[in-house]
């Protein structure tokens, strides 16, 4: 073996100096190859993030299982499961809980729905009847009827949904889930 | 900044790492000879970034592997390449390893003092094998998985501890979930990692003895940087073209889902085990026994290769050593190829590779429809699919005396493979059909042909022999019946232009009453014509002598009443649609069907309920 040259730089003694040329090639060479199946790999593993979503068929409402006679007028907000199917990489799967809203008639032809959970830390808030309030139990948020906030805890009041009232009866709701924390209601996915 | 690397390398002392690194001295200069080694290490690097990455996607189970892989290769950005540049650069290892360990004997660098790291190579290459094995099996489609079936029936071979070894591997007496998680297991940890320990010792004992440089006066001498460095890197960019020309223009294949129940004839190892798979086949080595062939030969040689640097110590040993490489060599390079023409002349092999290839695309074709893959996987898909059971229960159940345009549905002509004697050399024989090719069944092309030319339609009977070699009676039954007389003297009808409309016409109907998938619907124009003829029996030019309904009986499509009598032909009560062949195909010999004339055998028992719905579903077309 030869003796170590301690200096990173110095060429062996009593050679010619490297065409300049030749060491940039073999840089140059050498990180392409080297990076090719890394940034393949990396493009590959931000999959999830550059995704584009599927545009789903539909205007994304979906109808209630209960009807607009079954909502009493400024009566007691009633808890709906959401039923949807759900995609998850390559299976389908049909018909499955994916969330809940509270429906609420507050005219005759006029119903508000909030998603059931609570903005705050993504809990799922309970309405109290005795105090005509949503109460989050995680971290005490509460809510008024309707869905300002009454403390400080929640960043915003509950989101509201996009309620359609269709042949007169139906209750359809755009079921959407939004961020937690963040003072904005900004949907998710 | 060298402030920061003084600082540095008091602590680590990484100057002098590098300096030896990058400036080890090459007498005679660089030479593209010692680039096999860097290639390796290259390729090995891609596998392990590849791999990486593709462990973050794949899920090991066997109702999740095939799935994930499909997911990979077509739903995930530039999963095609990274899966690709996997697969592809699996191979070049393959290719590089060979190349490498002949440049090694070649230019003797096996031989003392690099003994040691000679031997080292060859754990390095059991390693790379064994990761090209394991990693087969993993997108547990019915390539890997029928290839590997093989593998781990050969360990079961092992004397004495084999149906031990075996059942390790598979994780249990069969293939299943742990087949799966304990070969991912092997691929991407165990065998990667003692690899990698293998190959730092490897490098390190090079590093210790040096490049083996056979003129060193050849040149002035080198450094590794960059002189060496460069034709390494020009080396490793030719393979990634390569690679990446491959994976572009052929892409890794994933085969239709593993099926158990499935034979899957278009089974063949990864190519580069090709060689031993036709060692095998020799009927003298079969006559040997399986541990003869895919134990003790290869292990043979592997010992004569380990025992190279020993051989080697003799003045002749070089020479010896370069042949014994260069006819081990030849005579894989020629198995191979043996292996590959067998493979390109076998008409039977050829129709099942086309047969795995349609499939292949069938599954993905289903699993993008919206339901996506049900949660017992993809080979589901395929198993209630009419398009893909349909063709393989024909050949399985009608092909025996039916054809599909010549074949047996599934593009594999119907064979009789005769041995004259024991072992002897095996003839194929292509079997006569003895009934008819139902190809265009139902189909106006079918039942105008029925009509204007029965004896024709149906002359593969004549097949049908009896023991003295002359037609079997029931097939005289048929053929000399009353539709065939009918058939005959009606012929002349047909020749009379103005009844060629007629013809049509009548076809037509017969055809509409079959409610097949876009068919012209009964109330049309045609059809309607067609009914007056079946019924009445007028043409245009002259008449039937004996009326449809005269002998067939006819339940029109929404109608309630009945043309005909059920009883003497068979009823045409949806000809050719799917209750009609269900029905007939349930009992043939039914008095609405061919009754005491029918010599075809019933399916009722024979058949699952499930079955027989795909094989109708398939011939009438009802499918997507």
């Amino acid at each position: 073996m030869s003796q170590p040259h301690l200096e990173l730089h110095e060429h062996p003694p009593g050679e010619p100096r490297r065409g300049f040329m030749t060491h940039i090639l073999a840089a140059g060479i050498g990180l392409l190859v080297g990076t090719v199946p890394a940034f393949a790999g990396l493009a590959f593993f931000l999959d999830p993030i550059m995704r584009k979503k599927k545009s789903g068929s539909g205007d994304g409402f979906l109808k209630m299982p209960v009807t607009l006679e079954a909502l009493e007028i400024n009566g007691q907000p009633q808890l709906v499961k959401i039923i949807m199917d759900r995609v998850d990489a390559w299976n389908t799967y049909l018909n499955q809980p994916v969330g809940s809203v509270y429906l609420r008639r507050t005219d005759t032809d006029k119903v508000v729905a909030f998603n059931s959970i609570c903005p705050h830390l993504g809990c799922m808030v309970d309405y109290k009847a005795a105090d005509k309030n949503y109460f989050c139990p995680c971290h005490t948020s509460t809510f008024d009827e309707d869905g300002e906030m009454q403390n400080d805890i929640p960043p915003r009041g509950l989101d509201t949904l996009k309620v359609e009232i269709r042949n007169g009866t139906e209750v359809w709701v755009k079921f959407q889930n939004f961020r937690a924390t963040t003072p904005d209601k900004i949907p998710v996915g | 900044m060298n402030a920061l690397i003084n600082w540095l390398d008091d602590r680590t002392g990484f100057k002098k790492l590098m300096h030896e690194a990058l400036y080890e001295n090459i007498p005679g200069g660089a030479r593209w000879r010692y680039v096999w080694g860097s290639t390796l290490v290259f390729t090995f690097s891609i596998q392990v970034i590849t791999g990486l990455f593709l462990w973050t996607a794949y899920s090991p189970s066997t109702t999740t592997a095939w799935e994930s892989v499909y997911y990979i290769q077509n739903h995930m950005q530039y999963g095609w390449l990274v899966r690709g540049l996997h697969h592809f650069s699996a191979q070049a290892m393959t290719v590089l390893l060979a190349l490498h360990l002949m440049q090694v004997v070649i230019d003797g660098a096996y031989k003392a003092p690099r003994e040691i790291n000679f031997w080292l190579g060859l754990i390095l290459m059991q390693i790379v094998l064994g990761l090209g094995l394991t990693g087969y099996l993993l997108p547990w489609d019915q390539k890997g998985y029928y290839a590997t079936q093989v593998s781990t029936k050969i360990m079961g071979a092992t004397p004495v501890v084999g149906s031990q070894l075996q059942q390790l591997a598979q994780g249990g007496p069969e293939y299943g979930h742990h087949t799966l998680t304990r070969f991912f297991a092997m691929h991407a940890g165990i065998l990667p990692g003692t690899l990698i320990a293998f190959l730092v010792l490897h490098i390190a004992v090079f590093r210790r003895h040096g490049i083996t440089v056979p003129d060193p006066d050849r040149a002035p001498a080198a450094t590794f940087w960059p002189d060496q460095v460069l034709k390494d890197a020009v080396a490793c960019l030719a393979v990634l073209g390569t690679v990446l020309t491959l994976t572009i223009w052929k892409g890794a294949e994933l085969a239709a889902p593993a099926d158990p129940s499935e034979a899957y004839s278009a089974a063949r190892p990864e190519w580069y085990f090709l060689f031993l798979f036709q060692f095998l086949r020799f009927t003298w080595v079969e006559k040997l026994g399986i541990p003869f062939g895919a134990i003790y030969v290869p292990g043979a040689l592997m010992a004569i290769l380990a025992a190279l640097p020993i051989i080697g110590r003799w003045r002749a040993g070089h020479v010896l050593n370069v042949l014994f490489m260069m006819v081990m060599m030849l005579g894989i390079v020629g198995l191979t190829g043996l292996a590959l023409y067998n493979d390109t002349n076998d008409p039977d092999f050829q129709a099942s590779v086309k047969q795995a290839h349609v499939e292949a695309i069938r599954v993905e074709e289903l699993a993008e429809r919206p339901a996506g893959i049900p949660l017992e996987g993809a080979v589901s898909l395929l198993r209630n699919d009419p398009k893909t059971q349909g063709p393989r229960l024909f050949a399985r159940n009608c092909a025996p005396c039916h054809r599909y345009n010549g074949h047996d549905a599934t593009g594999h002509e119907v064979v009789k493979i005769v041995e004259k004697e024991k072992h002897g050399p095996k003839e194929r024989i292509v079997e006569n059909p003895t009934a008819t090719d139902l190809g265009n069944f139902g189909s106006p092309e079918w039942i105008k042909s029925v009509i204007t030319d029965f004896k024709g339609t149906f002359a593969a009977l004549e097949n049908v022999k009896d023991k003295e070699g002359n037609v079997a009676e029931s097939s005289k039954h048929f053929l000399e019946g009353e539709m065939a007389s009918w058939s005959t003297s009606h012929a002349q009808h047909w020749r009379v232009k103005e009844n060629e409309q007629a013809l049509s016409d009548l076809v037509a109907f017969l055809h509409s009453q079959s409610q097949r998938r876009g068919i012209p619907g009964i109330s049309d124009e045609a059809p309607k014509r067609g009914r007056q003829i079946f019924e009445t029996g007028k043409l245009p030019v002259g008449k039937f002598e004996t009326n449809c309904i005269d002998c067939h009986s006819l339940h029109p499509i929404g109608e309630d009443m009945l043309l005909g009598e059920i009883g003497a032909g068979p009823t045409l009560t949806n000809y050719g649609g799917e209750r009609w062949l269900r029905e007939f195909l349930t009992n043939p010999g039914h008095e609405k069907y061919y009754g005491s004339n029918n010599a075809m055998p019933a399916f009722g028992g024979r058949l699952l309920d499930k079955e027989l719905d795909l094989l109708v579903r398939w011939m009438v077309g009802d499918y997507d």
